[in-house]
């Protein structure tokens, strides 16, 4: 975690490198989970993955990341509640969402 | 194409099992019809942008009763996806552009907003995630919504189906499938979509027989048309004729009587009534099966196919990316063993970007693991991925396509060299990770007294050991008659390949169509067959042939069978001897 030291009160940046580790990568839901979280906070918020940066509030943007398993995103808040902003969404990601591992509930037969 | 064609067969893509026969209800959407309507001024533009506000609004508490009706039903999968949708209609990165776009282009607001989302779901053309690429479909959805409340077209419900049908559309979304009496629909038949398309998810979790990707089924059905879904192998076949629907009936009756009937036995041993055990074990293909094949009393995988891992995509699968599937088909698995197959293609079917040379034929040429020895950076990337996860649980590696000795040391160097590398990067892995060969190719079958002193194992695939013995290419309907698994060439092949291995101390697992047909079950037993990898519905049928079938027996059918010079013959003696002395073994056929 990098940040700039400031005071509550003031604005601070927090910048945080995950990897994304859900079978199936920031789809919709996940997307959504951040925007959605990332709208609680003041602070402005983007996600970065291969130099693209994504508002973090825009559900639409992040989804458009297409940041797939495995690849590496960035997120970087700056204002008076970074910090928090920052610890909620990585926790999002390193819980992988709280997906289940595996993405098929009642997995098909193969055929025969 | 003749739309009152009888017995239309439609290939697709089987993502729920079981045989449904019924009538259809179509469900198409009415195409939109936007007209493009330039506007002048403030007052229109204004206009414009308030019919766009209204619109949105509406279909977001169309979305939200969705939502509700979902939650009622516990739609778990469907709740998230609605859940998005949500989010997107509230982005304001969406609600800004189409605003922008009706100001800026002065175009009106059902136009905008297909501009919009064109341009958004565009930018998914290029993921190469299949996954993830399916969620475009999500996009559409929401623009077809904002667009339909702005224009006052409404969209089909399904909620008006009253009689058992079997729903067959483009594409289903999460918002249609809300709406579903389930206590009618009994399956979907859509165009698009793969495995994991929310069809697909809603056909496993609702137990529908249903297929998808079907390509055009909404042009070749007609509502109320009748038709067979086999969800088991992905196939549709439309106005089937009297004839085709009687031995459908028959099928599906079958399949749901074994089903029941066969379930008793999951918990059982594969073993003979004299006391001979065997192993029997599951051919699969997706991560996702993995989890259901004890189930299907299943004692394993013999077969984990990869070759999907390298299909439909413009990249190779990373070496990250295959470890993770690997492991986790190992660990959702342990402590039962996994055998994973190396890349078994012809390069033409996903190296795009390779200058192969056109094959005139292609299954003699270049491909499997000839293709990986050409190709080594591809086969590397494939056996660090194995090696690594092979610390996970009890992984044994096999390699497709052997033809003699040459291609065992090259594997083997190769090995050791990956090996040596992870040893020295500190990467776990199992040093005594097992290896086998498929034995596929007649010249291995010949020498397997010499392979089975490199391997641990052996694994029978009997489709092309058939087709390559015999020299029959059997989709070809003019020779197909020739193929049999029962000629006296592939039987002396297979009892050389099972006493070879045997007497290395080495085990021999079948994993062609042979295996799973109880039809040849006394043989293989007779002859020493110790494990069978079959597709897993069929398990549950070996084990109960399995447990009411002699092995002393079997064995005394192995020597006779060694008199008889036709293929005819053998199949004459087998059905006689199994009828006679063991009836209660055939009453049932595969499902």
């Amino acid at each position: 975690m990098i940040q700039a030291r400031g005071n509550s009160g003031v604005d601070e940046v927090i910048i945080r490198q995950l990897t994304i580790t859900n079978e199936l990568g920031l789809h919709l839901r996940p997307a959504g989970l951040l925007a959605k979280t990332a709208n609680r906070f003041a602070s402005a918020i983007t996600i970065e993955k291969d130099g693209v940066v994504a508002d973090g509030k825009s559900i639409i943007q992040i989804t458009t990341l297409n940041a797939a398993r495995n690849s590496t995103i960035t997120i970087k808040a700056s204002g008076p509640d970074a910090r928090q902003a920052v610890a909620a969404l990585g926790d999002l990601v390193i819980n992988h969402f709280e997906e289940p591992l595996s993405h098929g509930n009642n997995p098909a037969e193969p055929p025969a | 194409m003749e739309t009152t064609q009888q017995n239309l067969l439609l290939k697709g893509i089987g993502v729920s099992p079981g045989i449904i026969i019924g009538k259809t209800f179509l469900f198409t959407s009415d195409d939109i019809e936007i007209p493009l309507i330039t506007l002048c001024g403030k007052t229109e533009i204004n206009r414009e942008i308030e019919r766009f506000r209204q619109a949105l609004e509406k279909s977001r508490e169309n979305l939200r009763a969705v939502k509700k009706e979902v939650e009622r039903k516990k739609q778990k999968e469907a709740r998230y996806i609605i859940d998005a949708q949500l989010l997107i209609m509230e982005d304001k990165l969406l609600v800004e552009s189409i605003i922008k776009t009706i100001q800026e282009r002065g175009i009106d607001a059902a136009s905008a907003v297909n501009e919009t989302i064109r341009n958004l779901s565009r930018s998914f053309d290029d993921v190469s995630d299949e996954y993830l690429k399916e969620r475009k479909t999500d996009f559409d959805y929401i623009g077809e919504r904002i667009i339909r409340n702005i224009l006052g077209a409404k969209r089909h419900n399904l909620s008006t189906i009253h009689e058992p049908s079997i729903i067959v559309a483009h594409d289903l979304s999460p918002a249609d499938t809300a709406n579903l009496d389930t206590s009618v629909i009994i399956g979907f038949v859509t165009n698009t979509g793969g495995k994991t398309s929310h069809t697909a998810i809603m056909a496993r979790a609702l137990e529908l027989p249903s297929v998808v990707g079907l390509k055009n089924v909404t042009k070749e059905v007609k509502n109320g048309d009748v038709i067979i879904v086999d969800g088991t192998i992905g196939v549709v076949i439309v106005r089937p004729t009297a004839e085709t629907l009687r031995s459908y009936s028959e099928k599906k009756q079958m399949y749901e009587q074994l089903k029941k009937e066969l379930f008793q036995y999951k918990d059982l041993p594969a073993e003979t009534p004299d006391g001979y055990q065997i192993r029997l074990l599951a051919n699969v293909e997706l991560v996702e099966e993995v989890a259901s094949i004890l189930e299907h009393g299943a004692e394993g995988v013999g077969l984990y196919r990869t070759e999907f891992l390298y299909l439909n995509r413009k990249e190779l699968p990373s070496e990250e990316e295959q470890f993770n599937i690997y492991r986790k088909v190992i660990k959702t698995i342990a402590p039962h063993p996994v055998t994973i197959r190396t890349l078994d293609l012809g390069g033409d079917k996903f190296l795009s970007h390779l200058d192969l040379v056109e094959e005139l034929n292609p299954v003699l040429g270049l491909r499997a693991i000839r293709l990986c020895l050409k190709e080594v950076h591809i086969f590397r990337t494939q056996l660090r991925a194995l090696l690594r996860a092979s610390a996970f649980g009890e992984l044994k590696m096999l390699f497709p396509m052997i033809s003699g000795m040459q291609e065992i040391y090259q594997i083997k160097d190769i090995l050791n060299e990956i090996k040596h590398d992870l040893r020295s990067a500190g990467i776990p892995f199992n040093p005594g990770v097992q290896i086998g060969i498929m034995i596929e190719i007649p010249s291995a079958a010949t020498i397997a007294d010499l392979l089975a002193r490199e391997v641990d194992f052996f694994s029978i695939g009997t489709n092309d050991l058939i087709q390559y013995t015999l020299a029959i290419d059997r989709v070809n309907e003019h020779v197909s008659y020739l193929y049999n698994p029962l000629h006296p060439s592939v039987i002396r092949l297979i009892k050389n390949v099972i006493e070879s291995a045997h007497n290395n101390g080495r085990e021999v697992v079948m994993c062609g169509e042979m295996a799973g047909e109880p039809l040849y079950l006394p043989i293989l037993l007779g002859m020493g067959i110790d494990e069978l990898s079959m597709n897993p519905l069929c398990i549950l049928k070996i084990k109960k042939v399995m447990r009411s079938i002699n092995y002393r027996q079997s064995r005394d059918f192995v020597k006779t069978i060694d008199y008889l010079k036709t293929a005819e013959e053998i199949e004459a003696f087998i059905r006689l001897e199994m009828k006679k002395r063991f009836p209660a073994a055939f009453d049932v056929n595969c499902a």
